[in-house]
């Protein structure tokens, strides 16, 4: 991973991990389509996962722009490998059964509404009004997967026993999110994003009160995986969901679809 | 069509009540649930209905094949959307079956216990990305051939589901168009893509309509109570006739050396399926039978904690609720 | 019903100053969900700006036998529709 020295590279680099974010996990969410615990759900996901790959094509669009190679939207998405990718571990992550999908999408979601709350206020007018945009779908995003967290939490033994489960798998995933490097200390002083780790009180409390109201127990550990926002290490996961993801495109070069 | 092979229940009702009842629905009056209707009609909308809203739910699934592996955030975005209008159109027609008596979970269960079907179509495979464009095109092509006259159905709610199904409807079979148009216009790999996608999907599209009228006993009943508003031979000429041109314009061939455009009739001419594999997928012995319904089934069981998960949930709350009071 | 879900009856008012209309039904495990889901299901195409749910057993519904008792008398009362008054052309627009 080569580290970003100038401002262009440090931009770039924080325009693929946010619209890397959103296309991996858009892609995990869309693949309940179909097979949701009942036909509401699965409506719902869907639009969830509709409005991540909306913001893919505005974040990834940016990061194109701004790399200023000709390359679009598609071309990051579909023609990078792996390495390339900057999107956190959390949002790779298989989606287990629905209780860890809603779960990973809770922590996730938390976590993207105070970002976006923050890059609205961006030096960057394209960056906020990304920002302001995306911020309308992703409050109501945190407001459904934080009341079905709630709602599973506090529902039956079983519901209760598999979110807690869920929520201890997915813990040590959580603090890759407010992890700092150079590249956001570069956009720190561009006042184009806040400092990661900046964002880690107001989510904590947050998450604390939802948990709280699901009946569920934050694991007493502060471990935390990382090497997805920084390239260094993906889970095995990712490639397998590149392959089929990026599999026409790779198969049948400059074709158009 | 979504509803292909369903029997008109014979009725065994008061003459007089009968009389009027056809009369109301002469003079193009809407039947709503509260009315008075005869058994033979309400059952045989409930398995319409049903069988309706069991195809769209099941439709999603060969779909939903391709939406991980779709080339290109937009044709992502809208494939995901297409399927989730699916899901949506069956959500309406389960509650138009609702206010027939049936309640959401006992028609699903019949679904997956196979004491009702769906349509034949999606019991064969999507193989290529072309069969995407030729989903929307050729089967939800023959689905609107079906809904938009069943907008003036005779009973009221089946007749406003399907009033906003076609609304819905419409940007679907144009994006399958759209979508293998640019296959057909592409490099000969693509076109390669769509041509077969057109081989598999022609035949079991024009199966849809259900079988020939000569074979189709059942049909004059429901004609008259006005739940089936053409005949199958009709539906399935209108479709060929409106389908050959598009085809023509794409430069793909259909898979039928003996279509021809026959001058005194007006119409083409055509081979039709093979009826007695139509006759077989609708027993179970289609490509994707077995596929589909376990995949119906694992989401229903899989998802039945979460259910009671969030009624339970729901159940305490309100008792909070209550005790605070 | 073993454990399912209530049905909801879902009205939307669909411009600012309509009235809220009945769009459909589905279910959900109480009204906030409902609320959510319809957000969902039916609003999918910016159908709206408004939601009300009712839980559908909740509702109380006139019977069909009763039309005649209900609607007829109306029918007679043809005084209370603008049209039935002849005004001057010359009085201009009322």
């Amino acid at each position: 991973m080569a580290t970003p020295v100038n401002k262009e590279d440090a931009f770039s680099q924080f325009l693929l991990r946010m619209g890397d974010n959103t296309l991996i996990l858009g892609h995990r969410v869309s693949e309940w389509c179909g097979h949701a615990p009942v036909l509401e759900e699965d409506i719902a996901l869907a639009n969830t996962a509709l409005d991540l790959i909306g913001q893919t094509q505005m974040w990834l669009g940016l990061a194109a722009e701004v790399q200023g190679e000709g390359k679009s939207a598609d071309d990051l998405a579909f023609l990078r490998d792996a390495w390339d990718f900057r999107n956190v571990l959390l949002c790779e992550v298989p989606n287990g059964d629905f209780g860890r999908t809603l779960m990973r999408q809770f922590l996730f979601d938390a976590w993207h509404s105070i970002q976006l709350g923050r890059l609205m206020k961006s030096s960057d007018e394209r960056v906020a009004a990304i920002a302001e945009k995306a911020s309308k779908e992703v409050a109501y995003h945190l407001e459904r997967s934080a009341d079905t967290v709630v709602g599973l939490g506090d529902g039956t033994e079983e519901s209760h026993r598999r979110m807690q489960e869920a929520l201890d798998y997915l813990w040590p995933y959580v603090g890759e999110m407010f992890q700092s490097d150079e590249a956001d200390a570069e956009m720190v002083k561009a006042g184009i994003a806040p400092d990661p780790a900046s964002l880690r009180e107001e989510y904590d409390v947050l998450v604390s009160r939802i948990l709280g109201d699901a009946t569920l127990i934050i694991p007493d550990s502060s471990f935390a995986h990382k090497g997805g926002r920084t390239g260094a290490m993906h889970t095995e996961h990712l490639g397998h969901l590149l392959t089929q993801m990026q599999w026409l495109q790779r198969a049948y070069p400059g074709a158009k679809w | 069509m979504y509803a292909q092979m369903i029997k008109s229940e014979a009725t065994q009702d008061d003459p007089e009540k009968l009389a009027a009842f056809q009369a109301r629905i002469d003079a193009g009056e809407k039947i709503e649930p509260k009315d008075w209707m005869p058994e033979g009609y309400r059952k045989t909308l409930i398995r319409q209905i049903g069988q309706h809203a069991h195809s769209e739910i099941v439709g999603q699934l060969p779909e939903g094949n391709w939406i991980t592996r779709a080339p290109t955030l937009e044709r992502k975005a809208i494939l995901l959307a297409k399927v989730q209008d699916e899901a949506g159109h069956g959500l309406y027609l389960y509650c138009a079956a609702e206010t027939l008596g049936v309640s959401r979970d006992e028609i699903t269960e019949m679904l997956l216990d196979g004491r009702m079907k769906y349509s034949s179509i999606f019991n064969y495979p999507t193989l290529n990305w072309a069969d995407i464009g030729a989903v929307g095109w050729l089967v939800d092509g023959a689905a609107i051939m079906n809904q938009v006259p069943l907008q003036r159905t005779s009973f009221g709610p089946y007749s406003r589901a399907m009033i906003r199904i076609c609304k819905e409807e419409s940007f679907h079979q144009r994006q399958g168009y759209d979508a293998i148009r640019k296959m057909a216009e592409g490099t000969p790999e693509q076109k390669k893509m769509a041509q077969d996608a057109l081989n598999r999907l022609w035949y079991p599209s024009l199966m849809m309509f259900g079988p020939s009228d000569k074979d189709s006993v059942h049909s004059a009943q429901s004609m008259a109570w006005k739940i089936k508003m053409n005949t199958n031979d009709e539906l399935r000429q209108k479709f060929v006739d409106q389908t050959v041109p598009q085809a023509e314009y794409l430069g793909l061939t259909i898979p039928d050396p003996d279509l021809k455009w026959n001058e005194e009739r007006g119409h083409y001419d055509y081979t039709d399926p093979d009826w007695s594999e139509f006759f077989e997928v609708i027993k179970g012995n289609g490509p994707c039978n077995v596929d589909r319904l376990a995949a119906r089934n694992k989401a229903w069981d899989d998802g039945a904690w979460v259910r009671d998960g969030l009624l339970a949930h729901a159940k305490k709350k309100a008792t909070r609720q209550h005790a605070a009071e | 019903m073993k454990n399912e879900w209530p049905l909801w009856e879902i009205f939307i008012r669909g411009q600012h100053g309509m009235s809220h209309r009945h769009v459909g039904s589905l279910h959900a495990p109480d009204a906030e969900m409902a609320i959510k889901n319809a957000r969902d299901v039916y609003t999918r195409r910016n159908e709206g700006v408004s939601i009300w749910v009712v839980e559908a057993n909740h509702i109380s519904a006139s019977s069909p036998s009763d039309k005649g008792p209900l609607y007829e008398p109306s029918e007679s009362k043809v005084y209370r529709h603008p049209t039935f008054f002849d005004i001057p052309e010359e009085v201009g627009a009322m």
